[in-house]
């Protein structure tokens, strides 16, 4: 099964390749042949109920986990073929916004921020500062540098790590749940940053969520995950009216189809509950 | 799979940790750079784990050597020899109970936090983020952790030796009324520098060194729970503290 982000972008060569990507943990079979290009400049999401594979997908991407069979290329190179060094330089190269932001709570604000400057570039100080403050003033919080972590409200917090995520300027950005947790103003003002970013610096962002109403507002493409399948792709109001069953389901958020309500474990005999 | 198994096995579970933290201090070892940075984290470590644990080992320390010496003198004193309790108080601490004291308050104090500490970065995914952005979190986070250990103990052990004395000479000369002269005469010409102090000082770094790796190694492989994180600190205390008590007897045979 292929599907391609193409939208608005259909001219340009895929930035990320995926092919007959197959990932096993144990004896469960978590991703089952998925193909899929993305294109540059756009926000693609990937979607669909929690324990499904939607962060191993981001992971496999990012060369954290090894595929059993199927490829990833990121601006073709196969990221599963990636020596250590090819790796490190690769993730240079991204940006990360997980779940909970991720901050380093030993650090304060500045020093989270100064963190992968300093790893990776040999800026002098001064000029670090400059960078770190335009990063923090850009998301809105000019002024909070030498605050320890735990003095920031979720919402800051996910904006600092943001400002972190972006400090080097990657062309890869990948969203983990990146607005779980946050009130409604918190999601609207990520939102807005993710988007202009994105737009800004021409990145081309991968979000991983369960939250459909949240992503109708912010992605250009969206992908639906379910059994280990690419079940529906295109743009979420598509996929809203979306005939597919397990699509459906999820865009709908309906109890009845034919993802499970009950928790099915690999080799047990289900019939007994028939 | 078959290397799960084998972690989990009664008998080969324990070999295949100890394999496991042997590599684990390898890598730390090989990220070891003559860099500003790295030096600064080691100090900044230097001085949380081991500044910070000062006041611990130093009320301790002198209520050791007081109740030392207490014991000391009045077994001493059937004998009619309560003039040799320096001596007796000296060869004991320097040799045997303030490396391994200092040593075991160290994985209570120190051992512990730094346990936990890592454990809750992996439960908040800031190891994962480190390595995200390319940033090696051993070397980052576990590395400064365990050179401060390494460099804190035997320098807390020499606070502790001192404290030790100090509690000693309180109570023997100004509780006891023992002759100053006598005890600090038989405290220098009993207690020899290089059997004595210094075999007590290489004690220390083994004994610095076992708990700081021990505690680097189950933070950064606990579970990512709070329970995982619990299991782990409850872990370091154990085994840092039954490691110490071996490393100590093996040492003293050899160097006795």
């Amino acid at each position: 099964m292929e599907r391609n982000a193409q939208g608005q972008t259909s001219n340009k060569e895929p930035v990320i390749r995926v092919r007959d990507l197959v990932f096993r943990r144990g004896p469960k079979t978590i991703l089952d042949g998925i193909s899929l290009d993305i294109y540059p400049g756009s926000i693609v999401a990937f979607m669909g109920p929690s324990g499904v594979g939607k962060t191993t997908i981001l992971r496999l991407i990012s060369g954290q986990l090894q595929p059993d069979s199927g490829s990833v290329e990121v601006n073709r190179q196969d990221v599963a073929r990636m020596s250590a060094s090819e790796l490190q330089r690769f993730r240079r190269n991204i940006g990360v916004l997980l779940q909970d932001g991720a901050l380093f709570t030993d650090l304060t604000v500045f020093e989270n921020i100064a963190t992968p400057v300093r790893e990776h570039t040999d800026l002098p100080e001064p000029l670090i500062r400059r960078l770190v403050m335009s990063k923090l003033s850009a998301v809105g919080l000019g002024g909070v540098e030498d605050r320890m972590p735990h003095e920031l409200s979720g919402g800051m917090a996910r904006r600092v790590a943001f400002a972190r995520a972006v400090v080097l300027d990657p062309s890869i950005m990948l969203y983990d749940e990146p607005l779980t947790g946050l009130d409604p103003i918190a999601v609207s003002t990520i939102r807005t940053l993710m988007r202009e970013t994105n737009d800004a610096l021409g990145l081309t962002s991968l979000v991983v969520t369960h939250n459909v109403a949240q992503m109708r507002q912010l992605v250009d493409y969206c992908f639906i995950i379910s059994q280990g399948r690419i079940a529906g792709a295109g743009h979420p109001d598509e996929l809203g009216a979306s005939t597919d069953p397990a699509v459906d389901q999820f865009m709908n958020g309906k109890v009845e189809g034919p993802i499970p309500f009950h928790y099915q474990p690999s080799g047990a005999d289900w019939g007994l509950l028939d | 799979m078959a290397g799960e198994t084998l972690k989990h096995s009664a008998i080969f579970g324990p070999i295949v940790q100890a394999g496991q933290c042997l590599l684990f201090l390898f890598r730390m070892l090989g990220g070891l750079r003559p860099q500003s940075e790295q030096i600064l984290s080691i100090l900044q470590q230097t001085y949380l784990i081991g500044a910070r644990s000062l006041v611990i080992i130093m009320i301790c320390g002198f209520f050791v050597g007081m109740v030392l010496s207490l014991q000391a003198i009045n077994a001493l004193e059937q004998f009619g020899a309560s003039d040799q309790v320096s001596l007796l108080v000296g060869k004991s601490l320097f040799r045997e109970l303030g490396p391994v004291l200092t040593a075991l308050l160290f994985a209570g104090r120190a051992g512990t936090s730094i346990t936990a500490e890592i454990g809750l970065m992996k439960a908040t995914n800031q190891i994962e983020a480190m390595e995200l952005m390319a940033i090696d979190p051993v070397q980052r986070i576990a590395l400064p952790r365990f050179a401060a250990g390494l460099i804190s103990v035997p320098l807390l052990t020499a606070m502790f030796n001192a404290l030790a004395i100090l509690g000693s000479v309180v109570f023997a000369i100004g509780v006891m009324g023992l002759d100053a002269g006598v005890y600090w005469s038989k405290l220098q010409t009993g207690v020899y520098f290089g059997k004595d102090f210094l075999g007590g000082v290489y004690k220390s770094i083994v004994f610095g060194g076992t708990v700081s790796l021990v505690a680097v190694y189950f933070g950064y492989s606990a579970r990512p729970t709070g329970a995982g994180v619990g299991t782990a600190t409850t872990n370091t205390v154990v085994l840092s503290s039954v490691l110490i008590l071996i490393f100590d007897f093996i040492m003293t045979s050899y160097m006795t």
